[in-house]
């Protein structure tokens, strides 16, 4: 292969910088202002460090303000995450699989039922799901964030077009034979076979609970279930009155948004090859 | 996909070979039922809970819709409630509702605008991270990609503050350059508003192009490159070409996403007066039902907002799919 002229790498090289800073400036922001106080935060100019930078001690404010709210909120966003998408991946992985393995009538018409909901926007449904849980007494409680939650229709999508390339039918045939049942081949089998495609289902899944604003919001009114969002916009709600609360929101931002992008970063090898699989095929 | 079937039960033939339901259509077997049996049991957990949570929800929102409330004590205040079927009264009542329409056009321009350019931009970071120009590409790849870790709620509140006079740097260094921006004012906000969609969207379309690159065998470079095509003629010819799959997938997810366009104005809305809450369709449906206490009026908002979703994604899947058809 043939070097590029040096004119081309010094051109990509500066495009590439300039949308880099576009994207970090921002992190790098949040992550300068978590070390100041209320009065910094106002007072000195924000690309740059206060005199007297404290990240721990002002970090450690925001946990314990309002008996440990935020930690409550933190954990509150981990249980509706990791619960949430653990379940939405053991569900789509079992009605993925059915549908690449197990041709039935009506397989088609389910499938395409599926789709269509990969395209309701989610907002479009979380009014008319409040409606309906409040009218069944749901709403305000865990189960009405949880419950929509495990509902994956684009894990579905997902696994069974991955299921379909990557489960053999002459290996389910032949655990047939050796006598084992369905469920043992579907949890010993399918499952393993699937991996790749499941790690995709829950990282989406994840980072898409996490990130849902809409849903929490019009569910939930008790503030000891909000997950993290929520609580730190009720946070800048009363900041006008308190403005303290602007040095908790900014630290409270800080605190929830690093652990999702190294976690982010670590994974990006995952969502590629979820990707490929969802658009390449699609 | 495989499709051999490695026959391992030589001579056992009581059931007719699986093929996968492409084969000739057997009459219902044993087999068959078997599979429907075993099948509904898989299907079972997810389907129930989808019917739950979107088929329920639809169909209540489409019922609650058509009714209204009366009231009838004294002035219409307390007393008893009762629901009167009311037709496509609350239909009328949304599109007839100057404010309500207003958001519409709203978001449709926001999307006219918005999506195309983070599309472009999202094709361009990809094809310069995939040209041989690029050095520090993981490095790169991670940068773009990393504010799709941080959540729109959160991403407002950032810009938020990257925003407003008195403590946005940004601000400031504009205004030591005698440059008197504002972003929160009311023609730029939606703008502002953008900016952080695409902030936060660029770098996870990008990787979905990434990914459809990959899938491209590198000889069909080389041949290109043998044949003296330059870098950019490349990129444009084959390149562009093959990731229009891609290209239509991110433009669906952005429409939809587009529509729904709701954390970032209620974020910014305490700090922008010119963010009302009739800002965007969904900001509207939202203070129907929690302000305006009219769960009918938002329903039907609801269900508008879900239609004009369902209608553009699928008409902008023909569109581009008919195209493809038409080059092939």
């Amino acid at each position: 292969m043939t070097r590029p002229p040096v004119r081309h790498r010094i051109i990509t090289a500066s495009l590439l910088t300039v949308a880099a800073l576009y994207f970090l400036v921002p992190v790098y922001w949040l992550a300068v202002s978590a070390t100041k106080n209320s009065a910094d935060l106002f007072g000195t100019f924000g690309f740059w460090f206060s005199d007297h930078p404290r990240p721990v001690e002002y970090l450690a404010e925001v946990l314990t303000y309002d008996h440990g709210i935020y930690a409550r909120w933190f954990a509150n966003s981990l249980f509706y995450a990791g619960v949430g998408a653990v379940c939405a991946t053991l569900l789509s992985a079992a009605a993925g699989y059915a549908l690449a393995k197990f041709p039935f009538r009506g397989r088609e018409a389910l499938f395409n039922v599926v789709l269509a909901g990969v395209l309701i926007p989610g907002t479009a449904l979380a009014l008319p799901l409040y409606f309906l849980f409040s009218a069944m007494g749901l709403s305000n409680t865990y189960w009405a964030v949880l419950i929509p939650s495990v509902v994956s229709p684009f894990g579905v999508y997902l696994c069974r077009i991955y299921a379909a390339a990557a489960v053999p039918d002459s290996l389910l045939e032949a655990a047939r034979i050796d006598g084992a049942g369905e469920a043992r081949i579907f949890g010993g089998l399918g499952l393993r076979l699937m991996t790749p495609a499941l790690v995709t289902v829950f990282l989406f899944q994840f980072v898409h609970i996490w990130n849902n604003y809409f849903l929490p919001l019009v569910m939930l009114s008790d503030s000891g279930l909000y997950p993290i969002q929520l609580g730190l916009t009720s946070w800048t709600g009363y900041a006008d009155r308190q403005p303290v609360l602007y040095q908790y929101t900014v630290g409270g931002a800080f605190l929830s948004v690093v652990p999702l992008m190294v976690l982010m970063t670590v994974l990006q090898r995952y969502w590629r090859t979820g990707l490929t699989e969802g658009s390449v095929k699609a | 996909m495989s499709r051999v079937t490695l026959d391992r039960r030589a001579g056992a033939t009581s059931r007719p070979a699986r093929r996968n339901g492409r084969g000739p259509r057997r009459p219902a077997s044993r087999t068959e039922a078997r599979n429907a049996r075993t099948a509904a049991v898989f299907v079972l957990p997810f389907f129930a809970l989808f019917g739950l949570c979107f088929l329920a929800p639809i169909g209540y929102a489409l019922h609650q819709s058509l009714f209204i409330t009366e009231r009838t004590g004294p002035l219409g205040l307390g007393g008893r409630q009762r629901e009167v079927f009311a037709g496509l009264a609350n239909y009328a009542q949304a599109l007839s509702d100057d404010r309500f329409l207003t958001g519409f056009g709203r978001v449709l321009l926001f999307g006219a605008v918005q999506i195309p350019l983070m599309i472009v931009l999202a094709t361009a970071l990809a094809l310069l991270l995939e040209s041989a120009s690029a050095r520090g590409v993981p490095f790169f790849r991670s940068a773009f990609f990393l504010p799709y870790g941080v959540p729109g709620v959160i991403a407002s509140i950032l810009w938020g503050f990257l925003y407003v006079p008195g403590i946005s740097p940004l601000v400031k260094i504009a205004g030591d350059l005698g440059w008197d921006v504002d972003f929160l004012a009311r023609g730029t906000v939606l703008w502002s508003i953008a900016n952080i969609v695409t902030w936060q969207f660029t770098g996870y379309n990008m990787l979905v192009l990434i990914a459809q690159l990959k899938a491209v065998p590198g000889e069909l470079y080389e041949a290109a490159r043998i044949d003296g095509a330059g870098a950019w003629q490349i990129a444009r010819h084959i390149k562009i070409p093959l990731i229009r799959p891609a290209l239509v997938l991110t433009g669906v997810f952005s429409i939809i996403g587009t529509l729904q366009l709701f954390a970032e104005p209620m974020v910014l809305r305490p700090l922008a007066s010119s963010i009302d809450s009739g800002f965007t369709p969904n900001l509207h449906a939202y203070s129907e039902a929690f302000v305006g206490n009219n769960q009918h009026a938002a329903a039907a908002e609801a269900v508008l907002l879900a239609l004009v979703a369902c209608v553009l994604s699928f008409g902008f899947l023909r569109l581009t799919g008919g195209r493809a058809k038409g080059r092939g």
